[in-house]
């Protein structure tokens, strides 16, 4: 009798979570079905301008995805090509030892608070990329978009690692063998070997990069802006949600009900990359 | 010959420029991490004394400081893991040692996997329209501190399965033998071999927790707040109050992010003393987080 007690309450524990991601897309649908009774879906996905609280309100959320993409393909330009040199150096190249100290320092770097890397992207990168680029604005989604890759190399890093080195020895030596050198072994052989988890650590980094939120409401700027360069500053859709949620807005206003239509956006984005990264990696698995 | 002399002569040339591009690459984190920490103390030890601790925020920047935004941390953080910790545990204990191969399972771990990948700002809009509004929490230390609670359940369900997985069958067996119940074998063995573990995923869990700022930001915590809430424990019967669960609050890192926005450089330098705080404390969280599980893994020999 007491054990079955307890079973079920575990088991309610662990449905908790269940209620959680119920909750989450719940108060997404019904609060933003309140937002497009008042506004076309039309406008919402072609309109331009995102001015949800001026008194001519335009609610295009193209300007605030172009944010959020420029952002994150910066962030990745820099996390993906670093992380995985990192990952094949600690993987195929650096000695146990450099391999055992590197790596809980680098996962130290997903340990710093993103407040803190926000303030690092205004005061400390942006000066620097200042002096390279002239003319660079205080504000812009470059130095935003750096900082945020740097953050992530550890995902990308750790993650990729941990999957070449369940590569089997023998394949490598397979490759010894032949002549190959490390290089090439690594290249040829144990990145393809590996490429679901590697996959599956590059899908995290843009669902992380898409969803970071106060690296760019400090530095990347808070105006929404339609374009594609990244020394522009632009605001996210993150940025957007912040900022409005620092002002005092009504329960049930438009602006309100504004945030919850950019976050339910942000949440398929994220989700869309979340599934792809589940069909990569049930494609690629490779079984030994 | 020669020729093969040479191949192998570029082949090694090869690896040896992988092998400086990779330790180069390596460094750039390492280098960013130590740019960060170096850049924050330059401009924030002069800011940071014991009045920078023990005063309010305030429209003078040489008066600011984070007493009210650090008791909010504290608060939170109580609260979070009061309800994570109980939740997550019971969760990853049910899904390691009770669950049967079905459906329901498989629902809750592809759920779980999922919530992993949910930005955190979805879950301040979430306890915005819910918590907020709709359970009437309102703005308070409670709404907080549950958000991210439902934020850290991934982590630490996540933590505690993959520390009951390092125990060996032959354990649950013997228990069993010696005439266990399930409950009994997950009291008494599993739980008290798996804490190292278990520990470690919550003290990670609880780090990344004081250095939300998005969530917290979205249910509407404030950016200025010039008392605290009710004390705890009080002289009169019944000594404990909860009082302070309705309270509204501030955390570091909002009131470091108040501060970095300002144009004012004087508010900036607070902004990297609150920073230095902050990163100082996640940082020993870390460290500490390291130093149980290499301790673990040294003792623990099956």
């Amino acid at each position: 009798m007491k054990e079955r007690v307890i079973e079920s309450a575990l088991l309610l524990a662990a449905l908790s979570s269940v209620a959680i991601t119920v909750g989450i897309v719940g108060t997404l649908i019904y609060e933003s079905a309140s937002f497009f009774a008042h506004v076309p879906f039309r406008d919402f996905v072609t309109d331009t301008l995102w001015t949800p609280l001026f008194a001519s309100p335009h609610f295009g959320i193209l300007p605030l995805v172009g944010g959020t993409l420029v952002t994150t393909a910066v962030a990745l330009a820099v996390a993906l090509p670093i992380g995985t040199i990192v990952a094949i150096y600690l993987s195929e190249f650096a000695p146990a030892t450099v391999r055992e100290i590197i790596k809980p320092a680098l996962e130290l770097l997903s340990a710093v608070p993103t407040v803190v890397y926000g303030y690092f992207a205004l005061q400390f990168m942006s000066p620097l990329l200042q002096k390279l680029i002239p003319g660079l604005p205080t504000f812009n989604m470059l130095s935003a978009g750096v900082v945020m890759g740097i953050m992530i190399i550890p995902y990308v890093s750790s993650l990729s690692e941990d999957a070449m080195r369940a590569v089997p020895m023998a394949l490598r030596e397979g490759a010894y063998a032949m002549g190959a050198n490390r290089i090439i072994t690594a290249l040829k052989v144990v990145y393809p070997s590996a490429l679901s988890g590697i996959v599956a650590s590059y899908i995290l980094a843009i669902s992380r990069a898409i969803g970071e939120t106060m690296i760019v409401a400090i530095a990347a700027g808070m105006q929404p802006n339609l374009t594609i360069d990244p020394r522009e500053p632009a605001a996210t859709i993150t940025a957007f949600i912040v900022q409005v949620s620092l002002g005092d807005l009504p329960h049930g206003s438009i602006g309100y009900q504004s945030i919850f239509a950019a976050g339910i956006t942000l949440f398929i984005m994220t989700l869309a990359f979340n599934i792809l990264g589940y069909i990569l990696r049930k494609r690629f698995r490779e079984a030994y | 010959m020669g020729d093969f002399g040479k191949i192998v002569a570029k082949r090694k040339r090869q690896d040896f420029a992988f092998n400086i591009i990779g330790i180069v690459c390596t460094l750039i984190g390492i280098v960013t991490l130590g740019a960060l920490l170096v850049d924050l103390l330059i401009d924030g030890i002069g800011r940071l004394d014991l009045g920078f601790l023990t005063s309010f925020p305030s429209r003078f920047a040489d008066r600011a400081g984070i007493l009210s935004s650090w008791v909010g941390t504290l608060l939170i953080m109580i609260v979070t893991a009061f309800t994570a910790v109980p939740l997550g545990v019971a969760a990853g204990v049910y899904l390691e040692e009770y669950a049967r191969k079905n459906w329901l399972t498989n629902l809750i771990e592809i759920n779980i996997a999922n919530l992993a990948g949910v930005p955190s700002i979805i879950y301040g809009l979430m306890a915005l329209g819910l918590l907020v509004y709709k359970f009437r929490l309102g703005q308070s230390v409670l709404t907080g501190g549950l958000t991210l609670a439902f934020l850290i359940l991934p982590i630490v369900i996540v933590a505690t399965r993959e520390a009951l997985r390092t125990i060996p069958q032959g354990i649950r067996e013997s228990a069993y033998a010696l005439g266990s119940t399930k409950w009994q074998v997950v009291r008494h063995h599993l739980l008290p071999y798996s804490i190292g573990g278990t520990m470690t995923g919550i003290i990670i869990a609880l780090s990344r927790a004081i250095g939300e700022t998005a969530p917290l930001i979205t249910i509407g915590a404030l950016t200025f707040i010039a008392f605290l809430p009710p004390p705890p424990i009080s002289a009169q019967p019944p000594f404990l109050s909860f009082e302070w669960l309705w309270s509204p609050f501030s955390v570091l890192p909002i009131q470091m992010f108040n501060w970095v926005s300002r144009p004012d450089q004087e508010f900036v330098v607070n902004a990297a003393a609150a920073g230095l705080v902050l990163i100082v404390v996640t940082l020993s969280l870390n460290a500490i987080a390291i130093i149980i599980r290499y301790r673990v893994r040294k003792r623990i020999k099956w």
